[in-house]
């Protein structure tokens, strides 16, 4: 399989394996996963679970280390680009700390980086505006939906402007309907911002609607089965997943997810 | 009035059982006292009444009952002579007696509010120092791996030894290097309340989740600024329930620190009263401690509060 020619690779992985001993016995979380990610491209990582996308996401985030194999950001390890604060993190939970409001929470990361105050001031309201959270500056969490929580978490992200952005079943918690507004106005901050993104997720039309490039994955060990690069336009309206190409595209997509489940 | 309704009642049956439980306490000096002033008193001498049953005497001499809640020196008072020892020691003592506050300008060490004084001051450094100790045990205890297991273990065994065994030996051992006065009751008192602090605090400190501490780490905060920013907020609502039994554990200490060293304080009080017999002064600094314990625990609550509500409200 060929993957199209990427401008400039910011991620590199080559025969990236990781094991995890636990207690009964050891896990294979990943084998020789290859793969490169170009600046700019929005990869979604999908796959049931147990397919190492998670592990994946962390081993870039320098949050596990890889038992063999390496992974370069940027002509660095991942650990160098931690320190370098390349990564915009956001979870399945969107973590807001209760007893800062949300823009207390947005200006954690940047007061924890040596941001001065105006800075601060002025990233939080760039930011809030971005994911269209302005005027709740001063509520605290447990005053906004689900969905309104999970934008001030993507807000966090991108406040301190960081190259990357790793999202871990960022929608997961969510109901369809949120989760669908949440697509589009991710795809608006993606080409807004340019950042180049790794999007893990469950979800097959998620996944054939907001990438670039799709990485499907299968279980026990953790591998690559398929790598799909989207042949859709980066103008996406919701309704494009009626499109013949978008239906062909998840089609193969689900091909590969039987084709890992087949192998056992 | 429903809501305090429940506990009116309660209340009134405290008092009713008190009251009754005092009569077959006090009646054996009850009747000697009534056979000394020429009552005749059933059966009528000491020697017989020696190995009667108390509450067969009650019955036997029913009159007599109203005299066993007003004896001088009651083996246990009833509720209004201990009111009527805590206003005496606590106002009249201060207005009318020599040493009192309107005469001297000071408070009597004969009145009670100097001993409340006394025991409160080394209450208070006593929780301060245990609450700061604790907290400083439970950083480290979290951060390092050694100080998890050397420390832990060690502030377990501290607090299976009697602090009544322990207390007279600080306070001769500080004595020695010179310390006396409010330290070493302080330092008994911290003894005893830096514990539930160190066991709430670790509890605290390690209840952010791993999501929270990933976020960190991709920030790359440094320790200080994961523990001021993350663990320290996320402990509060642990330190505060940390901090109510350590300051009534500090109050404990306190006391028992005064037993010793003899320099007034509600246990000094209490130590005096049993030693002259009188219940009614035991009784009275045993309900001002109560009192003062509760009224302990309700500022930490008043704190609490303040503090979770500066915190978001849903802390």
């Amino acid at each position: 399989m060929m993957n199209a020619p990427i401008p400039q690779t910011v991620i590199s992985a080559r025969g990236v394996d990781l094991t995890f001993d636990t207690n009964d016995g050891s896990v294979h979380a990943l084998r020789s996963v290859d793969l490169d990610i170009g600046k700019g491209e929005f990869v979604s990582f999908i796959g049931p679970s147990g397919c190492g996308k998670t592990t994946f996401l962390r081993v870039v985030a320098a949050l596990e280390t890889p038992t063999a194999g390496t992974v370069s950001v940027n002509g660095m390890t991942p650990d160098e680009a931690r320190r370098a604060r390349a990564y915009g993190y956001v979870f399945q939970a969107a973590g807001l700390y209760p007893w800062r409001t949300i823009g207390g929470n947005i200006a954690l990361p940047l007061e924890i980086m040596g941001f001065d105050r105006a800075e601060r001031t002025r990233r939080v309201r760039e930011v809030m505006q971005l994911v269209e959270l302005s005027g709740f500056e001063k509520k605290y969490p447990w005053q906004l939906s689900g969905g309104m929580q999970q934008r001030a978490s993507i807000a966090r992200a991108l406040a301190f402007d960081a190259e990357i952005l790793l999202m871990d079943e960022p929608f997961g918690a969510l109901d369809e309907i949120v989760r669908d507004r949440l697509n589009e106005e991710l795809l608006r901050l993606w080409a807004a911002t340019g950042k180049t993104t790794l999007f893990v997720t469950h979800s097959i039309p998620e996944a054939v609607y907001l990438s670039t490039k799709i990485v499907v994955m299968s279980p026990r060990p953790g591998r690559i089965t398929d790598v799909i690069d989207s042949p859709l336009p980066r103008e996406r309206p919701l309704e494009i997943r009626d499109s013949p190409e978008f239906i062909e595209i998840a089609h193969r997509v689900r091909e590969g997810l039987r084709a890992g489940h087949a192998e056992h | 009035m429903s809501r305090y309704g429940p506990l009116l009642l309660l209340v009134a049956a405290l008092f009713a059982l008190w009251y009754a439980a005092a009569v077959p306490m006090n009646i054996r000096e009850a009747l000697s006292a009534a056979e000394r002033n020429g009552v005749v008193v059933e059966p009528a001498t000491a020697i017989e009444r020696r190995d009667a049953n108390a509450l067969g005497l009650v019955a036997a001499n029913l009159a007599q009952i109203p005299a066993a809640w007003a004896q001088d020196r009651p083996r246990l008072p009833a509720p209004h002579q201990i009111v009527g020892e805590l206003w005496q020691s606590v106002v009249m003592e201060e207005i009318e007696g020599q040493r009192g506050l309107l005469k001297s300008g000071s408070l009597s060490n004969r009145g009670l509010l100097l001993h409340v004084w006394i025991t409160l001051s080394a209450t208070a450094l006593g929780f301060v120092i245990g609450t700061v100790a604790g907290v400083l045990l439970a950083v480290g205890i979290v951060h390092s791996r050694t100080m998890e297991r050397s420390v832990m273990p060690w502030a377990i065994v501290s607090q299976t030894v009697p602090i009544v065994a322990l207390a007279p030996m600080i306070v001769v051992v500080l004595y020695s290097v010179g310390l006396q006065g409010l330290l070493p009751k302080a330092i008994i008192s911290a003894y005893l309340s830096f514990f539930p602090v160190v066991v709430g605090m670790v509890k605290g400190l390690r209840a952010p989740d791993a999501m929270q501490t990933d976020l960190m780490r991709t920030w790359d905060a440094s320790g200080w600024q994961v523990l001021t920013r993350l663990r320290l907020p996320a402990s509060m609502p642990y330190l505060f329930a940390s901090l109510k039994i350590a300051v009534a554990a500090a109050l404990v200490g306190a006391i028992v620190g005064e037993l010793p060293v003899q320099g007034g304080g509600l246990g000094a009080r209490m130590l005096a009263g049993s030693y002259y017999g009188q219940t009614a002064q035991i009784w009275a600094a045993l309900l001002l401690a109560a009192a003062l314990a509760a009224g302990l625990v309700a500022a930490i609550g008043g704190a609490q509060r303040l503090a979770l509500r500066r915190m978001g409200g849903a802390a």
